[in-house]
């Protein structure tokens, strides 16, 4: 036994307190040493600009009708990887806390942090700063690429023309928001099956859920669908009629994301780790 | 010093814990003894704040879990032996929990050193056998060098050379005044450990004694347990 290896007390203890900024670093570590955060990382960017390339690639503005030429909008087409890259950063958001519960590891988090409400706030906070950066670089270069690809006649975006910016940034933006709400449905549900299948259902289903009621209805509906919020209001360039202004869609996903969170740390709290 | 006053919880309709008061002092090993489902790792989740109990309160140095300034270098626990995610690595496992009470990285070093498994430390703990595992879960209960240990069942999986070397950690522990805290549900095993006794059966306090006065209750120590435990096992077997 190697007794002199473990120190005598008497040494004053640290003053201070844990907190939000030590259990975001440990949240930090966990994050980034497991490899299944880079794989997902890895993928979602790979898909982000790989579909914009071939999208805009096969994209043919010359056999194009006037009406199909009007609503082109090449900034919005370099993002249809976002059908695939809410649910990769979703998956993600999920796993950071429901592995926890499936390992046990979550009873050591909240033995080192016992606060709970604190600890998904440090685990939003390191989750939200890795994917909005993943997000944002992936939808960066997704745009780049994308244009890259597109031939002419077809018009070109760029990012000084209006609203382009705004379409990018967004862009990136969007998957980070589905991970927050991710993470706040997996706090809730703890299990990496159903939470992925909740997020599918409000991602995927929810919206099919609407098609067979009237156009009104439906209109009204996609107003607040996240998917549909992302496609047709965050980076479309080219507004849509019946939907919200990007900055009001924008504010309404953050309050999603709030919502989930706060009833995540809310089921934390409450129930027995 | 941990104190324990009318502990009491449910699981459904379940009475895991039934009016359950008890204290464990510094300096010595305590056992926390009783058959299986006597309730014994409910109470220590219920010590660790990770099961709010029904009724009554725990104080650890006369502070409720919630309210520790550092948990980890107040109190070190072992409560299972796989808490871990299984793709991380012993020493990443480490310094991440290490991390969220400001303790360093060499602490990380010296508790993996301490435990035996600094060879082990970059390999993926999912691979570890239960024994590795229960070793890396030490090394976590050590990382805040902290002054109150509770360990579940310590002793599984570990073979006869780490079972003497986890008898010998927590005596030396105790002897440096720390509170210590480890249940089992074989008075032999414990015996050879603990002095002071908590045995508990359908959620009750039986006894608060030591070793000691158990065994001078009956021809053997073991005679003693039986007899102190006899009707409070879930099931019994018959010949």
């Amino acid at each position: 036994m190697n007794t002199a290896t473990l120190r005598h007390r008497g040494a004053s203890p640290v003053r201070g307190s844990y907190g939000f900024r030590t259990v975001a670093r440990m949240e930090w570590r966990k994050l980034r040493t497991v490899r299944s955060t880079w794989y997902i990382v890895a993928v979602f960017a790979a898909g982000m600009i790989g579909l914009a390339m071939l999208v805009l690639k096969n994209e043919n503005y010359a056999q194009l009708s006037a009406a199909g030429r009007a609503s082109f909008d090449p900034a919005y087409d370099a993002f249809l990887g976002l059908v695939l890259g809410q649910l990769l950063l979703g998956v993600l958001g999920v796993l950071a806390i429901t592995t926890e519960f499936s390992s046990g590891m979550i009873r050591a988090t909240f033995a080192a942090a016992p606060r709970r409400p604190l600890v998904l706030a440090a685990k939003a906070a390191v989750l939200g700063a890795v994917t909005l950066a993943a997000g944002e670089i992936s939808a960066f270069a997704a745009f780049l690429a994308g244009q890259a690809m597109l031939k002419a006649p077809a018009p070109h975006a760029t990012l000084g023309q209006p609203g382009v910016l705004r379409a990018v940034l967004m862009a990136g933006a969007y998957p980070a928001l589905i991970a927050l709400i991710s993470l706040g449905i997996g706090a809730i549900i703890r299990h990496t099956a159903g939470a992925i299948c909740a997020l599918v259902g409000v991602l995927f289903v929810l919206p099919l859920l609407f098609v067979p009621l009237s156009p009104s209805i439906q209109d009204t509906a996609q107003k607040f669908l996240p998917h549909v919020m992302a496609a047709l209001s965050l980076t479309a360039v080219k507004p849509v009629a019946h939907m919200l202004s990007p900055g009001l869609t924008f504010g309404l996903l953050c309050a999603y994301a709030m919502v989930a969170l706060a009833a995540g740390a809310w089921a934390l709290a409450r129930r027995d780790a | 010093m941990i104190e324990a006053r009318g502990l009491v919880k449910h699981y459904r309709s379940t009475l895991a814990v039934d009016n359950l008061s008890f204290d464990v002092r510094p300096g010595t090993v305590t056992g926390f003894l009783g058959p299986n489902g006597a309730g014994k790792s409910t109470s220590m989740r219920m010590i660790m704040g990770l099961d709010r109990p029904d009724a009554g309160q725990v104080r650890i140095d006369g502070k409720s879990y919630g309210h520790l300034r550092w948990p980890l270098r107040e109190v070190g626990a072992l409560l299972e032996a796989k808490a871990f995610h299984p793709g991380r690595t012993a020493r990443a496992h480490l310094a991440a929990l290490a991390a969220s009470n400001a303790i360093g990285r060499r602490r990380v070093e010296e508790v993996l050193a301490i435990t035996g498994i600094e060879k082990a430390a970059d390999r993926r703990a999912g691979k570890f056998s239960l024994g590795m595992s229960q070793r890396l879960g030490i090394a976590a209960a050590l990382l805040g060098d902290p002054r109150v240990l509770l360990l579940d069942e310590p002793v599984n999986g570990l073979d006869p050379e780490g079972i003497r070397w986890i008898r010998n950690l927590l005596k030396n522990l105790a002897a440096q005044g720390r509170t210590v805290l480890v249940s089992s549900h074989l008075i032999s095993e414990i015996a050879h450990t603990a002095d002071a006794l908590i045995v508990i059966g359908q959620g009750r306090l039986l006894a608060q004694t030591t070793v000691a006065q158990l065994s001078a209750r009956a021809s053997s120590l073991e005679e003693a347990f039986f007899q102190l435990t006899e009707g409070v096992t879930d099931y019994s077997g018959s010949l």
